[in-house]
């Protein structure tokens, strides 16, 4: 609603604009959306997140707060921490072998790196959209329904039809889709697929959706596409989204997080970070000194 | 760029040596397809003979007498010519037929060893006038060469006109149920615990290289391990189905286990972690996506497993399926023979018509062998995708 009602102007015209920096159309926050966006509860937040891969720290002290219904970007250069960051909101750490967290991630308020709490519950709660897109090898009406089958959350076939067509519809894959619902996912095009993704992420009704790089393995018009998409998501939804593109996170996120080496150096709405950046090093990053 | 003569040279022995290593793979190649054609005309041509066996066309009386001394009801010169395996049958076959006594009857009756060999040309012990009777009865029609039946739909015999192979292929198909029973699920799921659910340690290395191990463990060995531990210590019948099948089983199961693993390292995580980060837990991304996913590829492995299992004979010495045992088993718990065993069986014998009996098992232990690769290599084709 806010993308709606703020006025956009390009960035040059913002005072305080270095030369090369940013030459993108953002979509500023007024100073009473600002405002109002402090009364915005939390969705998920880290507190003196710290995190070791075996003997290497990768996350130093993230404290961070994602808004409710909000889209949030993380910006940073490669290897900075961003993805290690976003998967320890659904605790795809675990995965990985030797790794060690310390400090507290909550999301709605629970912790949830604690040991008593259902990771498989959690993550069904947390939708996750990856870099690459990863449908299942089976039809697309499957890919749709397969969660919200094994959560157990519809009663019979016409459920499960108009679920799989509501999940498609919001995701804009349905007009391309729906006379070949029984063909495999992954006949799809990258970005028919990655949208299958998204639609799948969101088949069961998540309350975050976290997107590791979900466009940068398309081209600009899917990647337009997605980018749209997550504008309209954004208000049934709480967003966090990584993203190499600058210009991406200034178009898409309403608070933009810049992370340096395993660091949050600079967390603020996407606007004010771009144009009016308090650290150097976000600065220079933004005008692509590094990165 | 100026092409100076040394460079030419460099540039001919370079093609020279490409030319010589070429026709070293050709050569070597070539090798192997001569070697292959010579076992296989080895082997069809001394197959040959015995698809076909000799019959004599003869008059039974079934009375009184030839249902006590079955050699009664023939005629007396007739009486060197006929099987005297097939005269052992006569009275059981009255006592299940009781209207044939008293009749007499016209009938196809299975010749002597020596007569076959006789009438294929091969070396016989037949006498002159056996020799003469015989070409007389040729001419006249009554003593012919038939499509072996017999061989097919009975079992061993010490008469080896009579010997078949039935009983060891039924034995082998039993055996293979079995060995598939106990190996498969134990292998698929073993291997399943080891790559998705096993925590990456010492204990689990230990393991891995143990099962590595295990595969390259002699045959005899597992032989060794199936007569202690099946045999002696569960108690399992000797010679039986049960026996073989679980000494098989224990052999294939470290190869089932290493390309299920295999095929299951095969799946992209991101199969794994797109089920995981909806929700699923991790045994419903094995069963919904990670298995289904690895299937052909193990199901190849198996085969493949299962046709080394099929042609193995070693370890069943041990547990003493190699044996004289003529009768096809019914259950899993009677005693079997195996078609490698009865090969290798006939292989000792001194008749010489066992010669073309084993050749001609050879071919049906490699047709079905063949048939199992094939098999695996169609389901690897038609099934494994590319990510
Ligand atoms: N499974 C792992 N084991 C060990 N180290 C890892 C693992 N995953 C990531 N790392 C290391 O952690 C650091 C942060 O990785 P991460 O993937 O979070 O970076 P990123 O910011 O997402 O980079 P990119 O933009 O290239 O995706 C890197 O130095 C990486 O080498
Ligand atoms: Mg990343």
């Amino acid at each position: 609603m806010n993308a709606q009602t703020s006025e956009s102007r390009t960035i040059e015209a913002e005072p305080g604009l270095k030369p090369g920096m940013l030459q993108t159309q953002t979509t500023a926050k007024t100073e009473e959306q600002l405002q109002a966006d402090k009364a915005q509860p939390i969705k998920a937040r880290t507190r003196g997140l710290k995190l070791w891969y075996g003997d290497t720290q990768v996350l130093f002290d993230v404290d961070i707060d994602i808004l409710q219904n909000r889209v949030t970007a993380f910006i940073g250069p490669s290897g900075c921490g961003k993805s290690t960051l976003l998967r320890c909101f659904n605790r795809m750490n675990d995965l990985v072998d030797n790794v060690r967290i310390e400090g507290g991630v909550e999301v709605d308020g629970q912790d949830i790196n604690d040991p008593s709490l259902d990771v498989v519950l959690l993550r069904s709660r947390i939708g996750m959209v990856f870099q690459h897109p990863n449908p299942f090898p089976k039809s697309i009406y499957e890919n749709i329904a397969y969660a919200p089958r094994i959560h157990g959350l519809v009663n019979g076939r016409r459920e499960m039809d108009d679920l799989v067509e509501r999940s498609l519809r919001r995701a804009g894959l349905w007009d391309e889709v729906a006379d070949r619902l029984d063909t495999p996912g992954t006949a799809l095009s990258g970005g028919q697929q990655q949208r299958l993704c998204i639609a799948r992420a969101i088949a069961v009704g998540p309350e975050l959706i976290l997107m590791d790089e979900p466009a940068s393995a398309l081209d600009p018009i899917a990647t337009a596409k997605i980018e749209d998409l997550i504008t309209e998501l954004r208000d049934n939804y709480t967003i966090a989204i990584v993203t190499h593109n600058l210009q991406q996170a200034a178009r898409v996120a309403d608070y933009t997080a810049f992370m340096y080496m395993g660091e949050l150096v600079e967390y603020n709405d996407t606007n004010t970070l771009f144009t009016n950046p308090r650290e150097k090093r976000t600065e220079d990053y933004a005008t692509g000194r590094y990165g | 760029m100026e092409f100076d003569s040394a460079f030419e040279a460099r540039m001919k022995k370079r093609y020279r040596a490409e030319r010589r290593f070429k026709g070293y793979c050709i050569t070597g190649l070539a090798t192997a397809l001569v070697f292959l054609l010579v076992f296989f005309t080895d082997i069809i041509v001394k197959a040959l003979p015995a698809l076909q066996q000799a019959e004599v066309r003869i008059t039974y009386v079934y009375n009184e007498e030839s249902a006590d001394f079955p050699s009664a009801g023939i005629q007396e010169d007739y009486y060197e010519l006929v099987s005297r395996g097939w005269l052992r049958i006569v009275p059981k076959r009255m006592r299940d037929n009781p209207e044939l006594m008293g009749t007499t009857e016209q009938t196809w009756a299975l010749a002597t060893d020596g007569v076959d060999q006789y009438l294929k040309g091969q070396y016989n012990k037949l006498s002159e006038e056996e020799q003469a009777l015989a070409d007389r009865m040729v001419a006249a029609g009554n003593l012919r060469l038939a499509f072996n039946t017999g061989f097919f739909t009975t079992g061993d015999s010490k008469l080896p006109e009579m010997a078949g192979l039935w009983a060891s292929l039924v034995g082998s198909i039993y055996v293979m149920i079995l060995t598939f029973l106990f190996a498969f699920p134990l292998g698929v799921m073993t291997a399943v615990y080891l790559e998705e659910f096993a925590p990456e340690n010492k204990l689990t290395q230990l393991i891995e290289v143990n099962i590595n191990n295990l595969a390259a463990v002699p045959s005899i060995i597992f032989g060794l391990l199936g007569l202690a531990v099946f045999i002696n210590f569960f108690g399992v019948p000797r010679s039986t189905v049960l026996a073989g099948g679980l000494t098989m089983g224990i052999m294939t199961l470290p190869l089932i286990i290493i390309s299920a693993r295999a095929a299951l390292r095969a799946v992209p995580d991101s199969i794994r972690q797109g089920a995981l980060a909806m929700g699923a837990s991790r045994w419903q991304m094995v069963k919904d996506h990670v298995l289904p996913l690895a299937m052909p590829g193990v199901l190849t492995g198996t085969i493949i497993g299962m046709a080394v299992a099929i042609g193995e004979t070693a370890p069943l010495l041990i547990i003493g399926m190699v044996a004289y045992i003529p009768n096809a088993p019914e259950t899993f718990t009677d005693a079997a023979t195996v078609l490698p065993a009865q090969i290798y069986t006939w292989a000792g014998e001194p008749e010489r018509s066992y010669v073309s009996r084993t050749a001609l098992g050879i071919m049906v232990l490699l047709t079905a062998m063949i048939t199992m690769n094939a098999t695996a290599v169609y389901l690897r084709n038609r099934f494994t995708r590319r990510w």
